[in-house]
């Protein structure tokens, strides 16, 4: 074992725990992360090939710029991110946690000359007396002290939120507990995407990326599916499934209705609501009455199939949308007995709209029926609890590490004759200037108790 | 839309104003340095302020005699955002003001509380419409607070490190080495700008945190997914990488000063291209800047 092999594990540990890597690293990652946000991600060759040349398509293609985000060279910056972190905690705790644990209960004169908070008194009082007044003070003020006894110096110490150094700790913890999640929900879960016909049911999902469907272990059944608009406005107000749970056949949810912003959980697997679309084509129902018999007929249409009359002639749906004041309004083109061509409208809730048309016959719509399918997301992600802990030790941590101090008190008494001298000093391991300002009122109390 | 002004917008009108004469007299302050200015300055802002508390109390209640049921917190479309922007802007600045008493600060900030009100009084869409099913989320009040007051913070971070660059640089031209004088002689010493600087920044970052993760929540609770890569959120992740760079270059030697004033700039650029520039330049799941 030679010196140079140990002097090189030194500088790779020494690198690892650099502080100049932390920043490099969080800016590296800050910089590459541009490139997902300006180049499309996960689209299929023949998207970027109409936005890119070949050539640019290759050399984007070979540095993974398409996924950059699971990409090998990103993984390693967050790889190397967590190494650093890990190293530069494991060479700063065990100093904090001594500092902690094994608190410095006599501060010589070394350690006095670095406060910028020094205090010095000369009191006209045996030291015995001193000490336990001021021990007292120091409890009723700040905290409860330690006294050291060395030869004839009496030592205090007192100390306050000691825990606050581990603020930092917490918050670094966090990042490696949120990435532990985030990997456990990728090998451990998967997303997807189901389409249900109303009234019909499904058992298994296909997940993103992947081709074997996987069996959930119960069905999902979606009853029906509406979407509601805003009165008076073509603006979306609810999209809504009804959804069944049934396991061996038997329902164990019921009539679930599930809105976007409130999704149906059930054994870990959770089902959002996504997307819709129609299935089929619509069917209208019409009443048609004859202007000179006064005869009803019912019948039904499927979008745009013709369908003939009783009586002779036919008509068929060509348009047909929602209009927020008026319902469902269709269009139809009627071919009458005598092959003339006349168009009508019908609304929904006009219902005598066609007979100012003044035709033969006056349609009425009865009943519009649109079966559709509803698009809902998939989710199994067992880790996302250690995520969410992970986000709660970080919010904390931090909030520790900015808003809260460890501070110290140190005094030292030494009897002078029949005085006793006092030296006083503290510090906090942050936020100095709010630290002074306490320490300054601390000091006039001091002064008050000791004269 | 035709329709008559909302009282909430009237009052917005007097903040934009009010912010715009306290940006002014801010502005005077430096050139005539006078106390009377710093104080009428102060007052503009802080009567500005509490007349934008109490408007953006006013678009809420507003909200219900609009919409009965569907009423919400006016923060879900990019003109409620843009004010409420401002108002976070006034609340940090006021609230370190009320720590360090440096109006020349006020000369680097309020301008960015103007700009926003005047932008969302002039150029955006004020109508108070229904939310659709995407927004309907308790979880949408608590991203937006939370994100619009970290991002203030910034701004507010921003503005005092600019005054330190100048500041610096003056300093350093300047043969004699003493402070600077001319506008230059209201401005606090370097060390308490770099003070402000970091202050601001610590309270920023715990927010944008904050954000993010609610966010991520109500992504989840959504989507099911806490973390999709979608632009605005990488976004929001570059500005937080900026961010923790800054903090962690406090205790590196050689990143402190100028540097750290840089990377606060820098930071908010970014901030605001996460904010603004991903609706406007990018496309994403976010429709608005929330
Ligand atoms: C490679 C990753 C990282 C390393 C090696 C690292 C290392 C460090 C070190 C050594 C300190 C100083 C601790 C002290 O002596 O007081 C620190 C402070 C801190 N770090 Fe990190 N850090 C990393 C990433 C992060 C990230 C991503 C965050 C984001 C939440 C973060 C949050 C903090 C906070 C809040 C402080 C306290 C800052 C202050 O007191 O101003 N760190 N970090």
């Amino acid at each position: 074992m030679s010196a140079n092999k140990r002097d090189f594990t030194t500088a790779i540990w020494d690198f690892f725990c650099s502080l100049k890597l932390t920043i490099s690293l969080l800016i590296l990652l800050a910089v590459t992360s541009i490139i997902g946000t300006v180049i499309q991600q996960n689209r299929s060759p023949e998207q970027y090939l109409e936005v890119y040349s070949v050539t640019t398509y290759r050399v984007l293609e070979s540095l993974q710029f398409f996924d950059m985000y699971h990409s090998w060279w990103f993984l390693t910056l967050l790889g190397l991110f967590s190494i650093n972190l890990i190293a530069c905690s494991v060479k700063r705790f065990p100093r904090v946690w001594k500092t902690v644990r094994e608190p410095v209960l006599v501060a010589d004169d070394t350690l006095y000359r670095t406060f910028s908070n020094l205090e010095e008194h000369l009191v006209n009082q045996p030291l015995p007396q001193v000490r336990d007044r001021l021990a007292a003070f120091l409890g009723k003020e700040f905290a409860s002290p330690v006294v050291t006894v060395e030869g004839e110096k009496v030592h205090l110490f007192a100390q306050k939120g000691a825990w606050a150094r581990f603020g930092v700790y917490v918050t670094h913890l966090s990042i490696l507990i949120i990435f532990l999640g985030a990997i456990m929900g990728s090998l451990l879960g998967y997303k997807g995407y189901v389409n249900i016909l109303e009234g019909s049911s499904i058992d298994k999902v296909v997940p993103r990326g992947g081709s074997e469907p996987i069996p959930l272990g119960f069905t999902v059944r979606c009853d029906s599916f509406s979407v509601s608009f805003y009165e008076g406005t073509g603006r979306p107000k609810e999209y809504k499934s009804m959804l069944t749970v049934l396991e061996n056949g038997v329902a164990v949810i019921k009539d679930r209705p599930v809105v976007v912003n409130d999704p149906l959980t059930y054994k870990g697997i959770t089902f959002y609501q996504s997307s819709y679309q129609p299935a089929g084509d619509a069917v209208f129902q019409f009443t048609v009455k004859d202007r000179q018999s006064g005869q009803d007929q019912n019948v039904s249409a499927r979008f745009g199939q013709p369908v003939k009359l009783a009586g002779g002639g036919s008509f068929r749906v060509f348009n047909a949308k929602e209009d927020p004041a008026f319902g469902i309004t269709a269009q139809l083109e009627l071919t009458t007995a005598a092959g003339e061509r006349r168009f009508a409208q019908v609304a929904q809730r006009a219902p005598d709209l066609d007979a100012l048309r003044g035709g033969e016959q006056i349609f009425t719509l009865v009943e519009f029926k649109q079966r559709y399918f509803t698009g809902l997301q998939v989710a199994k992600d067992p880790g996302v609890w250690v995520v969410w802990v992970g986000c709660t030790m970080m919010i904390i941590g931090s909030l520790i590490a900015f808003f809260l101090s460890h501070r110290r008190i140190w005094i030292t008494l030494q009897p002078v004759g029949g005085k006793t001298g006092i030296k006083m000093g503290g510090t906090a391991h942050r936020n100095q200037p709010g630290f002074e300002l306490f320490f300054d009122e601390f000091k006039k109390k001091f002064k008050a108790e000791i004269s | 839309m035709a329709t008559q002004q909302l009282l909430s917008e009237q009052l917005s009108n007097i903040v934009t104003i009010a912010y715009f004469a306290a940006m002014i007299l801010f502005i005077a302050y430096l050139a005539l340095r006078s106390k009377g200015v710093a104080l009428a300055a102060s007052a503009a802002a802080y009567i500005g302020f509490t007349i934008q508390t109490f408007a953006i109390g006013m678009r809420w209640y507003e909200s219900y005699q609009l919409l009965g049921e569907h009423g919400r917190a006016p923060l879900t479309n990019l003109y409620e955002s843009v004010v409420f922007f401002a108002w976070t802007i006034l609340l940090i600045y006021l609230l370190l003001d009320l720590k360090y008493r440096q109006p020349s600060v006020g000369a680097f900030v309020l301008p960015f509380a103007f700009l926003s009100m005047a932008w969302a009084q002039l150029r955006l869409n004020a109508g108070i419409d229904p939310l659709v099913p995407a927004l309907q989320s308790n979880w949408l009040t608590y991203h937006v607070i939370t994100c619009f007051l970290g991002y203030a913070a910034f701004a507010v971070a921003c503005g005092v490190s600019i005054m330190y660059l100048i500041k610096s640089g003056r300093e350093e031209k300047s043969a004699s080495g003493t402070s600077a004088g001319g506008l230059m002689a209201m401005f606090p010493s370097t060390r308490i700008l770099d003070d402000i600087n970091y202050k601001a920044i610590m309270i920023g970052f715990p927010l944008l945190t904050l954000g993010i993760v609610t966010g991520a929540a109500w992504a989840n609770y959504a989507w099911g997914t806490y973390w999709s890569w979608d632009r605005k959120e990488t976004w929001s992740l570059i500005v937080w990488f900026i961010y923790a760079a800054f903090l962690h270059a406090r205790f590196t030697r050689g990143w402190v000063g100028k540097k750290a004033a840089w990377l606060s700039i820098f930071g908010f650029a970014a901030t605001i291209f996460c904010y603004l520039g991903v609706n406007l330049l990018l496309s994403g799941l976010h429709s608005y800047g929330g």
